[in-house]
């Protein structure tokens, strides 16, 4: 336990000391939430998500202009209900059940559209009011929609189905509390930044400590190779630890972010994924005493993980291979289970699948590091 | 006396390249014992399989009559070629982190006066100089009150002055029982520091023992400089032990007298003639075979 600590003191002096990486460490998450959360509050997404329930098909049949307008990805849903959620978590940007629909034909008399509802009143229903041609009746105007009034994609396509199918799409209420776009992509950016710290803080330091000697220092001593990557594994973690916790705190001042759930059940989530990251950055660096190599190792695993993970945009819609792909990240696990907690409110229990890969990854990985590290 | 540390027929090799070709050692305690050799020469691959530091290809080392285990990384005190220190750190926190590593150490008060670190210790030990740096990787390597501790060339880069305190230092260490195992390129400080040497090359003891007695195995006691011009070409007729030297050539006499007298009657000039001792850089160029007298 001495010789743990010793290490882990040590390391988190070095860290503190060098000045320039703790501040950048602290300034980049900050950055990012902000520039990010001002970035996407204008709304300058180019690509649509629409999810679907009752078919493909059947919208080219009820709504084949809106079917055929570019830029719009269509993902089926046969839930209901899972699918709304995915609207409130802005993982959709627009839902369109097509199920009930009575067989609205193209051709039929249209009367001229009302204005769509401004942004900000989708917590009710709406009915729009208007002249029925005389073949219609209401059941012909049963295709309902959701969008997320804080979604400004959702605000475009909104504009969009009112341009291209008219009236017959009726909005309707996103249950619950909606969520802001800045609060759906938090957990990513803190997860990204958590990830970068992690693996490359972690990576580097062992291999430039392997190529400089002072692994070989170490190795003279009666230090083992486990208290020594333990130490580095909890140092880094305390200090992301604290760093994520300011950087959350600094910004809830300014943006006041969603929170539902325990902050507890956050803590452990998080802890739990920068540990596996960390592993996985004590693994990398278990044996290479080049950093070019390590950093390209490092890149190899963390672009899949910022792209894959859900952290930038969803994967609603993406081939299956990719949705399972994502899976053997941390970080897609992490991510998930933190939007699950602060989105909505998920218990420990809910969240337990996340949890128990998360640990499970974390201790083959240490496992494996340690195993097959080298001082040299 | 039972050596403190031994090696048996030990072999190192790299692909395509045999480092260390059956070596014989026992070195006993409390003397301090100096490996040279030329670059490339295997003593650096010996004194890390003799730490601990690499496992040999074939053959073994033996720590007080015992294999290498952990006792041996608790009892002994190593001092790199080259080491990096963690960063940031102070010399003082440099010293309690090594502390901690071990069971048994020294007060760091001790080390701190053994070493002279006291107008140091607040300093970082990325701002030390070289001969700053070599005290405080000496106090590192003695933390642990080693019995048996390896300086590998640790004078290299420094200035004279910084050299000849870290012998003083290295005196003092050895004047406390300890047993230190000494690499160096410098033939001089080998000769202030070691009771007995061994000399390698290619991977082989050419030559070992106290450096008194391998000078007198090798050489004539004295060795005669005279410029070449004084000298003339007839010097290499006289049948004595003669070596060209660039400008100067060199006589290598026994019996000084004698030579002298051989010298003069064959008309050699000997108004330049300057007399000094083999020293043990005479010995080295002699048995690694670069340089024949």
């Amino acid at each position: 336990m001495k010789k743990f600590l010793a290490v882990l003191h040590a390391r988190n002096m070095e860290f503190l000391r060098d000045r320039s990486a703790l501040v950048w460490n602290l300034a980049m998450p900050f950055m990012l939430v902000i520039g990010l959360a001002s970035t996407f509050s204008g709304g300058n997404k180019e690509i649509y998500k629409i999810g679907v329930v009752g078919g493909i098909q059947r919208l080219a049949s009820v709504a084949p202009a809106l079917q055929s307008t570019l830029h719009i990805k269509f993902v089926p849903y046969d839930d209901l209900n899972v699918a709304i959620n995915k609207v409130k978590h802005h993982q959709l940007d627009m839902l369109v059940d097509v199920s009930s629909s009575q067989g609205w034909h193209v051709g039929d008399a249209v009367a001229p559209l009302p204005n769509p509802p401004p942004l900000g009143e989708g917590t009710k229903e709406r009915s729009h009011s208007r002249a029925l041609g005389t073949n219609e009746s209401l059941r012909d105007f049963q295709v309902k929609y959701w969008v997320n009034s804080s979604s400004p994609n959702g605000y475009l396509l909104e504009r969009i189905v009112w341009g291209t199918e008219g009236q017959q799409f009726q909005r309707q209420a996103v249950e619950g509390a909606e969520i802001r776009y800045v609060d759906w992509f938090l957990p990513g950016i803190l997860g990204m930044n958590m990830m970068f710290s992690c693996l490359f803080g972690v990576g580097f330091v062992i291999v430039r400590y392997r190529k400089n000697g002072f692994l070989k220092r170490l190795k003279a001593t009666p230090l083992g190779a486990f208290h020594f990557l333990f130490a580095q594994l909890i140092s880094r973690l305390l200090l992301i630890m604290v760093i994520t916790t300011i950087v959350y705190a600094g910004c809830n001042v300014f943006i006041e972010f969603n929170m539902q759930g325990s902050y507890w059940v956050l803590l452990l989530v998080a802890t739990l994924g920068a540990m596996c990251m960390i592993s996985i950055g004590l693994l990398i660096a278990a044996r290479t005493a080049s950093e070019e190599f390590a950093g390209g190792i490092l890149n190899a695993v963390t672009w899949p993980m910022m792209l894959l993970s859900g952290a930038w945009f969803s994967l609603e819609g993406t081939h299956a291979w990719v949705e399972q792909l994502a899976k053997i990240f941390p970080l897609t696990h992490m991510i998930d289970a933190t939007r699950a907690i602060m989105s909505e409110g998920a218990t420990l229990a809910q969240v337990m699948p996340q949890i128990l890969v998360l640990a499970g990854m974390s201790v083959v990985f240490l496992v494996l590091g340690a195993l097959v590290f080298k001082w040299e | 006396m039972n050596p403190i540390i031994s090696a048996n027929k030990l072999t190192k090799h790299y692909p395509g390249v045999v480092a260390v070709d059956g070596i014989d050692l026992a070195i006993p305690q409390g003397i301090c014992f100096g490996l040279l050799g030329p670059n490339g020469a295997g003593k650096t691959t010996t004194i890390e399989m003799l730490e601990g530091i690499h496992l040999p290809t074939s053959g073994t080392v033996m720590y007080k009559g015992e294999l290498l285990g952990t006792r041996y990384r608790e009892e002994v005190g190593i001092q790199f070629q080259h080491t990096a220190l963690q960063e940031f750190l102070t010399v003082r926190e440099t010293l309690e982190l090594f502390e901690r590593l071990y069971h048994h150490t020294l007060p760091i008060s001790e080390l701190i006066a053994l070493c002279s670190l006291d107008d140091i210790l607040n300093r970082d030990t990325r701002k030390l100089s070289g001969g700053q740096r070599q005290r405080l990787l000496l106090a590192l390597a003695l933390i642990n009150d080693p019995e048996l501790i390896f300086l590998d060339e640790p004078t290299t880069g420094l200035d004279p002055q910084a050299r000849r305190n870290f012998w003083d230092l290295v005196k003092l260490v050895k004047s406390r029982n300890k047993t230190i195992v000494l690499t160096t390129h410098y033939m001089e400080e080998a000769y202030a520091l070691c009771d007995e040497i061994a000399i390698m090359d290619k991977g082989h003891i050419v030559s070992q023992g106290t450096p008194a007695q391998l000078l007198s195995d090798h050489f004539g006691d004295v060795v005669l400089q005279i410029p070449r011009t004084d000298a003339g070409s007839r010097i290499f007729d006289l049948g004595l032990n003669v070596a060209d030297a660039g400008d100067m050539v060199e006589v290598s006499s026994s019996s000084l007298h004698q030579t002298l007298q051989q010298m003069m009657e064959n008309g050699v000039n000997l108004d330049r003639l300057r007399i000094r001792a083999w020293t043990l850089e005479d010995l080295f160029i002699n048995v690694t075979g670069k340089y024949k007298p």
